[in-house]
């Protein structure tokens, strides 16, 4: 075996920072071994992913540091076809002869199935637009700053009688896509997320904030915001479950809209297990609910391309309540007579493609006006431990935690005692009162989107915990 | 692969670190799956890295590399070293660890067939004819069949002097029929949900589900679920089946037992135990028949909790978590073990891979055997809900308050199975259910699940973890919460 040719920038040494990513130069030069290597072994088509992490991630709890952890890790995964055959093998080696392994290995798995009709040819070169979403100063972020972010933030804590816990991270990642036809992609990007939970006695509260760019957020904000809220959470009274008007804050939002998604992959009407067969072009959900699929939106992160190095592109999912448009990956497409938008994921899988850079329209209403025109509800921080019950009628169950508070002739009057939901999410989206900006919100339950807070008539809350 | 470890360990201590475990990991997966008669994925895979945990100023640091040369763990350890130091910048205490002795070992887990060695062509035929069994049934609309094989190569080493390596092979193997049909999806799975039944075992454990026998009858239970009744909504008495049963443990007993989580560590993210240190030994968790332990043994079966020694080099125990009803013990590590004055670590320090740092995870914790044969529990019962077959899971953040809802449920009259019931659920408290079990069957019934996608810990990892269930029988449950509202 050769021996490995891993980074030569990752050298972190005794630093407490993240490593420095392979430049473009080198990303290009393991993409062109693959594809050299494997022109000799028969493959009739090859394509070839690079993945690269440096992340680092600062944890705690009871007001004090207890993991602090950093990774580096660079896979080649390597898709080939022959006969109409295709299939995929990984491997984080890459020396040649580990390459040259997972070729072998990419083209026997290939070899051992049925000729698949609808496998198309792997797509040639493309153009994409310009992403910039590296930040320098997210990247250069290190341990000894995070642990000082962190330190102030559990001082806060104990200056006001709570317990904190959360994380601090940071990271950078790129990737890079290229094929025998003469397709090359490649993106990089950072990334950054503070999450806090505050606890006092036997309530708590959290804020949470997630960029490409650390200074988008500050963490000593969010820590007095979840101070403040998790003070206002003790004493919880119990109120009956039931149908109340709620005011979801952008990552209740998130979390639970977050379970839609998938149900816009062209693959998953063709397959009958989305809510949206026998629904497209009808009105599903409320005249003010429009959302997008965005990769190119500023609030947005990842790469503008797909699995299959297709260029992503803006699609209009719904319009004033209508379900317009799907995803489609290129074999979707083509059995639909459809376009392929760019949303597929790597090749050979099942699901086919999905939106996963989500964008809502918005409002003019703050979470303070929503709350100022309830008579009686509920606001609700978060959601948790959210599933599927119904896939048709979409209905969700999950739990709301860290900060449930009535609202009473328009003004916030305590905590309540968490509630479970069974709440069917189109039922939802047909009964939006009021919505608040669109803003960047990070939940737990579903990937990042650009989501306002939204205030809801006739949320089904239907069983009350004990805290 | 010692060299590798042993040098990053070195380079730990002559930086600061007062201890350290390093832990060099190898894994191979192979993934095939099948949708509606054709190939989905067909992928496998191989990682291979080292992780460095360690104690520097009473602080841990955790770095990981996949550049496996002197150098390049060299550098991982002086990461984590650092990583340390930073973190005792915001520490309150220092981190202190129960004892633990020195092992030099190695240990394979036991297999027949080895399914790396299964042809490919072997492997994707079986899935195809199932696949096509299942669409034989008019009314079924979506068929999906998955294998899943793992082999796990993982070399420990501490600064302590343990030099421990093991070897691992993991199966997993399901199929599933879905019909839409008059706007509604339903759908069947076998042997179990989340990708059918995992374990430690080798292709054995495919061959013994036999799905060419059970394709059928699940489609046609998919196709007819559509014509069942609703089940309704009540509080009456439950029974659930075996794979039900072990994510009701899982959820609601294996959980809250994890000592970071009492502790508060996982706070921000999975969540607290309502399970806090004064209910040891005092809370009366469940009926008296109700027996649960913690149990990585190999003599407990091969799930996906069985090993020989956890990540932090602490050899499988079985722990009692619930000795006829009354609640005895935590999962626990060596340095939660220190925390709450335990003389030793219950061992179920577990990592994904060798980028993350072990976590406390469940290994099996299982329900053990009672008394009762299945049908002489059915016909024991006048008037109840069988329900079967995971569908969906909550539980809150603190593990009090759950609902499951199931693929599907029978109703049961005056003894006897009598009609199908679709969209069934339940809810509770979790002590007010366990409290109200009154009947489990016996070992004949009994198997060890396997969950494989239990998520926990920042960044997130996965873990599988084994669950030993035979159906049981609750009264007074809260029955149809799901759909009451609807």
């Amino acid at each position: 075996m050769k021996p490995a040719a891993k980074s030569k920038k990752a050298s972190t040494g005794a630093s407490a920072g993240a490593a420095e990513l392979l430049h473009d130069r080198e990303l290009r030069r393991i993409v062109g071994t693959v594809l050299r290597l494997a022109k000799s072994t028969g493959a009739q088509e090859t394509e070839v992913h690079v993945d690269e992490v440096a992340d680092a991630l600062t944890r705690f709890a009871n007001n004090a540091i207890h993991q602090n952890v950093a990774e580096h890790g660079l896979t080649v995964s390597i898709r080939t076809v022959v006969d109409g055959r295709t299939a995929r093998a990984t491997t984080n080696r890459i020396d040649e002869d580990s390459i040259r392994a997972a070729i072998e290995a990419s083209l026997s798995l290939a070899r051992s199935q049925p000729k698949d009709p609808r496998l198309l040819r792997m797509p040639g070169r493309q153009s994409y637009h310009a992403v910039k979403r590296f930040i320098k100063q997210t990247a250069a972020l290190n341990a000894e700053e995070r642990a000082r972010a962190v330190r102030r933030a559990c001082d806060l804590a104990v200056k006001k009688g709570q317990v904190a816990a959360g994380i601090y991270s940071n990271g950078q990642s790129q990737s890079a896509l290229g094929n025998s036809r003469g397709l090359f992609a490649a993106y990089r990007e950072t990334h950054s997320e503070f999450s806090i939970t505050a606890q006092e006695d036997s309530a708590a509260s959290w804020a949470k904030a997630n960029s490409a760019d650390v200074r988008a957020f500050d963490p000593q904000k969010l820590a007095a915001r979840a101070s403040e809220k998790a003070h206002l959470a003790v004493n919880a009274r119990e109120l009956p479950p039931g149908r109340y008007t709620v005011v979801l804050e952008p990552a209740a939002v998130l979390d639970l809209v977050g379970f839609l998604f998938y149900d816009f992959a062209a693959t998953a009407l063709e397959d009958k297990r989305s809510c949206l067969n026998e629904r497209m072009g009808k009105q599903l959900f409320g005249q003010s609910i429009s959302i997008s699929d965005d990769v190119y939106h500023p609030l947005q992160q990842g790469a503008p391309f797909d699995g299959e190095g297709m260029p992503r592109q803006r699609v209009l999912l719904v319009d004033r309540g209508v379900p317009k448009n799907l995803v489609y990956s290129r074999a979707a497409a083509k059995a639909a007579h459809k376009q392929p938008t760019g949303h597929g994921f790597a090749l050979p899988n099942e699901y086919g493609e999905a939106p996963m850079n989500l964008v809502f329209g918005g409002g003019d209403s703050s979470i303070e006006k929503m709350v100022a025109s309830t008579e009686r509800g509920l606001l609700v921080t978060r959601l948790w431990y959210i599933r599927e019950v119904d896939p048709y009628e979409k209905v969700m169950t999950g739990m709301t935690r860290d900060g449930l508070f009535l609202v009473d002739n328009g003004r916030v009057r305590g905590a309540v005692r968490n509630f479970r939901f069974n709440q069917s999410i189109i039922e939802m989206l047909k009964n939006v009162e009021l919505l608040g900006p669109p803003v960047r919100a990070t939940g737990e339950e579903a990937f990042e989107m650009v989501v306002p807070a939204m205030k809801v008539r006739d949320f089904c809350f239907s069983e009350v915990t004990k805290f | 692969m010692w060299d590798l470890c042993t040098n990053s360990l070195d380079t730990a201590g002559l930086r600061g670190a007062s201890y350290g475990d390093a832990r060099l990991m190898h894994l191979r997966q192979r993934d095939l799956t099948t949708k509606n008669g054709r190939v989905g994925t067909l992928s496998q895979s191989e990682s291979i890295g080292l992780g460095i945990r360690v104690l520097a100023d009473g602080a841990w640091g955790f770095a990981s590399t996949d550049r496996l040369t002197r150098e390049g763990v060299a550098a991982c350890a002086a990461q984590a070293v650092s990583l340390a130091k930073a973190s005792a910048l915001a520490k309150r205490s220092n981190v202190v660890l129960v004892p633990e002795q020195v092992y030099v070992d190695s240990w394979q887990s036991p297999f027949r067939k080895d399914p790396f060695e299964i042809p490919l062509e072997t492997q994707l035929a079986l899935l195809l004819a199932a696949d096509a069994e299942m669409r034989r049934v008019k009314g079924v609309t979506l068929t999906e069949t998955d294998m899943q094989f793992r082999k796990i190569d993982s070399w420990f080493a501490s600064s302590a002097g343990s030099r421990i390596h093991q070897h691992k092979v993991i199966s997993g193997c399901g199929i599933a029929a879905t019909s839409f049909q008059d706007e509604e999806i339903q759908k069947r799975s076998y042997p179990n949900s989340f990708g059918g039944q995992h374990s430690l075992q080798g292709y054995e454990l495919v061959e013994a589900l036999d799905l060419m026998r059970n394709a059928p009858g699940i489609a046609e239970e998919a196709a007819a679920l559509h014509s069942a009744s609703q089940c309704p909504e009540k509080v009456g008495t439950l029974l659930l089946g075996g794979s039900q049963l072990g994510l009701q443990i899982h959820e609601s007993i294996g959980h809250p037992i994890e000592l970071d989580r009492v502790l508060g560590q996982e706070a921000n993210f999975a969540g607290t135990s309502f399970l806090t240190l004064d209910q040891l030994n005092q809370l009366k968790y469940a009926s008296s028949i109700v027996n649960v332990v913690a149990d990585a043994r190999l003599d407990h079966g091969q799930g996906l909790g069985t090993f020989a020694y956890d990540d932090e080099g602490v050899p499988a125990q079985c722990t009692d978590i619930i000795k006829d009803g009354k609640f005895r013990g935590y999962l626990s590590n060596r340095e939660t073990a220190h925390l709450v004055g335990l003389d030793r670590s219950s061992g179920t320090m577990r990592t994904e891979s060798w980028n993350r740092l072990p976590i406390i995870r469940m290994t099996n914790v299982s329900l053990l055997p009672g008394t009762w044969d299945y049908d002489d529990l059915i016909a024991d019962t006048h008037d109840g809900i069988l329900m079967e077959t995971n569908r969906s899971w909550s539980i809150d953040d603190r593990r009090y308050q759950f609902q499951f809802s199931t693929e599907i449920g029978w109703e049961i009259k005056g003894g006897k199975k009598v009609r199908m019931l679709k969209n069934p659920s339940y809810s509770g408290i979790t002590t007010e259910f366990w409290n109200s079990c009154d009947a489990i069957c016996k070992f004949d019934h009994w198997t060890l699940w396997g969950t494989p996608n239990c998520g926990k810990g920042q960044p997130m990892q996965t873990m599988g973890t084994g669950h030993g269930a035979s159906p049981a029988r609750f009264r007074d449950v809260h029955i149809g919460t799901a759909f009451s509202s609807q």
